[in-house]
C-alpha cells in the first residue's frame, strides 16, 4: 500500500541480499509496516489463531505420520500404540483431534464475524472466496482424517460421505467405487484417505497464502464497515499493534485449547471410535464430529436422496455467492438494525440444525430441522438480497478515526467538532 | 456485550425448547448414575490398590471370556497398578504365548509369555468368532471398555461437562459399574437395567463373594463394580495422570503468559492517541 | 528521588524481557515433546534385552540371533578358535585388545553382527583368520571379532550381556 516505509537494508550483505531476493523487504512490507485499521476488535485475531491452527496441525500431524500404519488390520492399533507407547504420543494424537475442533471453531467465528460486518463486500469478494475454497478443504481435510483411526464411526463415516455420490444419477455408483478402490470402504479407502489427508493442508497452506494476499491488496474490513481514508489517521502499524493483539489473542485461543486437551481430551471424540472398525456392524447411532453437524442435519432434514445431498452441498456453494446476495452497501452490522436481527436468527439456525444433526430422527426432530433448513437458505436467498433494497441502515461514521474517537473520548468528540 | 447477552440467552432458550420438543429419553432406560472416583477432577489419580483390585478381578472373573490386549509390562507402571518388575515377569510367564515367527524347523509354537507380550485372548474363545458362536454376540476387547461405554448425558448436560470444576468425564467408568449392579431381576441374569433394552447377552458374571481380595476390602459385588472400572478406566487411559501433571503447569503458564502478553499490549497501544 | 521518572521505562523495559522470555521458555518447552516423541518408544524399549539358549549351539557354530533390530553373532568357539584369539600379539591388532578382555567363557564369544565401518553384517567362517569378513568393504576380524584387516577402525562391539544358568544368557 502507498504511504508506507519501505524498507531499506542496514548492512551491506542484507542489500546484497534484498537487490537479489526482496523477501525481506516483502515479510517488512506485509507483517510489519503495514497499515490495519486501529478500530479492529478482538474478534479480528481469529486470523491470527487461525493461521496458527494451521501450522500447529501440520506440525502435530506430519508427527503423527512418523508412527501411524493406514492399513485397515493395523490402523487402530496403531493409534491407540501412539497413545500409549510413543514418547508423548498422547499428547501430540490429543493436541492433533482437539486442533482440528479448535480449527473449525476459530474458523467459524471467523466466518460469522465477516458475515456480521460485511467483509465480503467489494473490494473483498475474492478474498471470502478464497475463505469458502478454503472452508470446504477443512472440511475435506478433516473428513479423511477423521476415517485414519478406523474406529466403528470413523468407519461409518466414510461409509456415509461416500455413499453421498451415489446420488448422483447415471454414473453415481460408479464414482463411489472409484472413491472406494473396491465395492466398499476397505483398505484401498483408507490408503488413499491418508494421502490425501497429508496432502490437503498444505492446499489449504498454498490458498491462505493467497488469502493474505488478497488481504493486503485491500487492506482489513473493520467493525465500522468504512474504508481507510487517511492512513495516518485511521491506521496503525501491523507490528507492533496488531501482532501484539494477535499474540494475546491467541494465548487466551491456547488456554482453551489446552483445557481441552490436558483435562477433557475425549470430550470430542465419539465414544464408538473407541471401537475398532467392523465393516458388518453399523454403531447404533451415526453422527459425525460436531463441526459438520448443521449440513448433516440439512440432509437428514430432505427426504428425497438426490435433493437433500444438492441441498447439503447448496447450504456451503452459496456461502461463496455472498457478495452477491448481500445487495446492501453498506458493510457493517452496526449501521444494519434489521440485519442484525435476521443475523442472529441465522446462527440460531445453524446452532439449532447442528443440535438436531446430534440427535436421533424423529418426526419432530425432522420437522424442526426443516424449519430450520428453511431459516438458513431462507437467510441467504430472501432475507439477504431484499434487506439491502428495503432496510433503512444507521448514518456511518466519517471516517475510522472519527469512530474511534467518538468511542473512546465522547467529551472531547462532542466539544469542538472536526478539530482532532 | 449486553446485545451478545441477550442473543446467547436466546439461542440457549431455543436449543433448550427444542431438546424439550423432541424428549426421547422418556423410555425406562435409567441413565448410569455418577459414582466419585479417584481419578476425577482437576488432581484426580488413579489409585494403585484400587487398580490392583481390579486386575485381581478381570484376571479371576472378565478374562475368562474378555481379552484385554495391553502389554503385561503396562502394569509394572509406577502411574497405573504399578505392580513390580518381578510380579509382572511371573505373570507373563504363567501365559503361554503363540511365538510371532515359527522356530528352526519352520513350526509354529508356543512359549512362556514375557513382559512385552500383549495378554493372549482367552483360552476358551481364541477368536471373536468362536465367543460369538458361544454367545450371539462376541465379548468386547476390555482395554478400551471405558471409553467405547461413555454415554450420552444430553442437552444441557454435556455444557457442564466441559467445564472446569465441573469436568465429567468419566461415564466409561459408571457404566461399567451400573452394568455390573444392573442385574436387578431375580430369575432372569439376561436382564439388566442399564443396558439398552434390558436384554444382554452376557449372563451375570461376578456376585458377593465371587473373588477373596487379600486387602481386607469387603468381597461384595459393589466392591468389584468399582474397582474392576477402575481399573479399565486406567487400562484405556493410561496416561491420565502424566497428562494432568503437565496440564496443570500448562495452565498455570498459560495464564501468566496471557496476562503478560495483555500488559504488554496495553503498554503498546498506550502510546497511540 | 526521581524515581518516577526513572522507574517508567525501567518497568517498561522489564515488561517486555519478561514476556519474551515467557514465550521463549514456552516454545522450548513445547520443542521436547516433539523432539522426544522421535526416540525408542515403551514398546521397543521393552524388547531390548532378549534371552538366547545356548544348548542347540553346536562348537564350531555360529547362531545369528536379533537383538534391538540388529544382528548379535553367538560362536561356540573351538580349542583352536581359541588359541588362535589368545595367542594373537596385541600389536599385530590394529584396535588391540585382549581376547580375556571380550568374552566371559572363552568358548562363547558374542559380539555385535554389524561391521564398525559401515554397518553392513559380516559373513562367518570367511576370510583368513576364518573369524568374519565384511561383504561390502572387505574388512575382516579373527575369531575374538577384532578387526584385522580392511576400513573398518574398531573391532566388532560385545554387548552388554551375563550368564543366567549355564546355557542360558541375557543379552542387553
Amino acid at each position: 500500500m502507498s504511504g508506507t516505509p519501505s524498507y531499506v537494508p542496514k548492512s551491506a550483505i542484507g542489500k546484497w541480499f534484498e537487490s537479489r531476493l526482496p523477501i525481506m523487504g516483502l515479510v517488512h512490507s506485509s507483517f510489519v509496516a503495514f497499515p490495519v485499521p486501529r478500530n479492529l476488535n478482538y474478534l479480528w485475531t481469529f486470523g491470527a489463531i487461525l493461521a496458527f491452527m494451521l501450522g500447529a496441525q501440520i506440525v502435530t500431524g506430519v508427527i503423527l505420520a512418523m508412527h501411524y500404519v493406514p492399513s485397515a488390520t493395523e490402523a487402530f492399533a496403531s493409534v491407540e500404540h501412539i497413545m500409549r507407547d510413543v514418547n508423548f504420543g498422547w499428547l501430540i494424537r490429543y493436541l492433533h483431534t482437539n486442533g482440528a475442533s479448535m480449527f473449525f471453531f476459530a474458523v467459524y467465528v471467523h466466518m460469522f464475524r465477516g458475515i456480521y460486518y460485511g467483509s465480503y463486500k467489494a473490494p473483498r469478494e475474492v478474498l471470502w472466496i478464497l475463505g469458502v475454497i478454503i472452508y470446504l478443504l477443512m472440511m475435506a481435510t478433516a473428513f479423511m482424517g477423521y476415517v485414519l483411526p478406523w474406529g466403528s464411526m470413523s468407519f461409518a463415516g466414510a461409509t456415509v460421505i461416500t455413499n453421498l455420490f451415489t446420488a448422483i444419477p447415471l454414473v453415481g455408483t460408479g464414482v463411489a467405487h472409484w472413491l472406494w478402490g473396491g465395492y466398499a470402504v476397505g483398505d484401498p479407502t483408507l490408503n488413499r484417505f491418508f494421502s490425501l489427508h497429508y496432502l490437503l493442508p498444505f492446499m489449504i497452506a498454498g490458498v491462505v497464502g493467497l488469502h493474505i494476499w488478497a488481504l493486503h491488496v485491500s487492506g482489513q474490513n473493520n467493525p465500522e464497515g468504512v474504508e481507510v481514508k487517511d492512513v495516518e489517521r485511521d491506521t496503525v502499524a501491523f507490528t507492533p499493534y496488531a501482532t501484539i493483539k494477535d499474540l494475546f489473542g491467541v494465548s487466551v485461543f491456547l488456554i482453551v485449547y489446552a483445557w481441552f486437551v490436558f483435562y477433557i481430551p475425549t470430550y470430542l471424540l465419539d465414544a464408538d471410535n473407541s471401537v475398532q472398525a467392523n465393516p458388518l456392524v453399523t454403531p447404533a447411532h451415526i453422527v459425525p464430529e460436531w463441526y459438520l453437524l448443521p449440513f448433516y442435519a440439512i440432509l437428514r432434514a430432505i427426504p428425497n436422496k438426490l435433493v437433500g445431498v444438492v441441498a447439503l452441498g447448496a447450504a456451503i456453494v452459496l456461502l461463496a455467492f455472498l457478495p452477491w446476495l448481500d445487495t446492501s452497501s453498506v458493510k457493517s452490522g452496526k449501521y444494519r438494525p434489521v440485519f442484525r436481527v435476521f443475523f442472529w436468527l441465522f446462527v440460531a439456525c445453524c446452532v439449532g440444525l447442528g443440535y438436531l444433526g446430534s440427535q436421533e430422527v424423529s418426526d419432530t426432530a425432522t420437522l424442526i430441522a426443516r424449519i430450520l433448513a428453511l431459516g438458513y437458505f431462507g437467510f441467504l436467498l430472501v432475507v439477504l438480497p431484499l434487506l439491502g433494497v428495503f432496510e433503512k441502515t444507521k448514518p456511518l461514521p466519517a471516517s475510522i478515526a472519527d469512530a474511534v474517537l467518538a468511542k473512546t473520548k465522547p467529551a472531547e468528540a462532542v466539544a469542538p467538532p472536526a478539530s482532532h | 456485550m449486553n446485545r451478545l447477552t441477550t442473543s446467547i440467552l436466546a439461542l440457549a432458550l431455543t436449543a433448550m425448547g427444542a431438546s424439550a420438543a423432541l424428549g426421547q429419553d422418556a423410555e425406562d432406560q435409567p441413565k448410569p448414575a455418577r459414582q466419585s472416583w479417584s481419578f476425577s477432577g482437576l488432581f484426580g489419580t488413579y489409585d494403585q490398590a484400587q487398580l490392583q483390585r481390579g486386575f485381581q478381578v478381570y484376571k479371576e472373573v472378565c478374562s475368562n471370556c474378555h481379552r484385554l490386549s495391553i502389554p503385561f509390562r503396562t502394569l509394572a507402571d509406577p502411574n497405573g497398578p504399578a505392580y513390580s518388575e518381578a510380579q509382572v515377569k511371573a505373570l507373563a510367564a504363567s501365559y503361554q504365548i503363540v511365538n510371532d515367527e515359527p522356530n528352526d524347523k519352520g513350526e509354529i509354537f508356543k512359549r512362556a509369555g514375557t513382559p512385552a507380550d500383549i495378554f493372549p485372548p482367552p483360552d476358551a474363545y481364541p477368536n471373536s468368532q468362536a465367543a460369538a458362536a458361544a454367545f450371539g454376540k462376541a465379548p468386547p476387547d476390555m482395554w478400551l471398555l471405558a471409553k467405547a461405554r461413555k454415554y450420552e448425558r444430553g442437552f444441557p448436560w454435556f455444557v457442564f461437562d466441559a467445564l472446569p470444576f465441573d469436568q465429567y468425564q468419566e461415564m466409561g467408568a459408571d457404566y461399567i459399574y451400573a452394568i455390573l449392579n444392573g442385574y436387578t431381576k431375580s430369575g432372569d441374569a439376561q436382564w439388566n437395567a442399564y443396558y439398552p433394552g434390558h436384554r444382554i447377552a452376557m449372563p451375570q458374571p461376578i456376585v458377593d463373594g465371587a473373588v477373596a481380595y487379600t486387602d481386607g476390602t469387603p468381597a461384595k459385588l459393589d466392591n468389584y463394580a468399582r474397582d474392576v472400572a477402575a481399573f479399565l478406566s486406567w487400562a484405556s487411559e493410561p496416561t491420565l495422570d502424566t497428562r494432568k501433571k503437565i496440564g496443570f503447569r500448562v495452565m498455570i503458564f498459560l495464564f501468566a503468559l496471557a496476562i503478560l502478553l495483555y500488559l504488554t499490549k496495553k503498554r503498546i497501544w498506550s502510546k497511540l492517541h | 528521588m526521581s524515581s518516577a521518572v526513572i522507574e517508567n521505562p525501567n518497568r517498561r523495559d522489564f515488561l517486555f524481557i519478561t514476556t519474551a522470555a515467557v514465550g521463549a521458555v514456552g516454545a522450548a518447552s513445547v520443542a521436547w515433546p516433539l523432539i522426544d516423541q522421535m526416540n525408542p518408544d515403551a514398546s521397543t524399549l521393552a524388547l531390548s534385552s532378549i534371552e538366547v539358549d545356548l544348548s542347540p549351539i553346536a562348537e564350531g557354530q555360529i547362531v545369528t540371533v536379533k537383538w534391538r533390530g540388529g544382528p548379535v553373532f553367538v560362536r561356540h568357539r573351538t580349542k583352536k578358535e581359541i588359541d588362535d584369539a589368545v595367542n594373537t600379539p596385541l600389536s599385530e591388532l590394529k584396535d588391540p585388545q585382549t581376547d580375556q578382555a571380550r568374552v566371559q567363557k572363552p568358548e562363547w564369544l558374542i559380539v555385535s553382527g554389524v561391521c564398525t565401518h559401515l554397518g553392513c553384517v559380516p559373513l562367518g567362517h570367511e576370510g583368513q583368520y576364518d573369524g568374519w569378513k565384511c561383504p561390502c568393504h572387505g574388512s575382516v576380524y579373527d575369531t575374538s571379532g577384532r578387526i584385522r584387516q580392511g576400513p573398518a577402525p574398531l573391532n566388532l562391539p560385545v554387548p552388554e550381556y551375563a550368564f543366567l544358568t549355564a546355557t542360558k544368557v541375557k543379552i542387553g
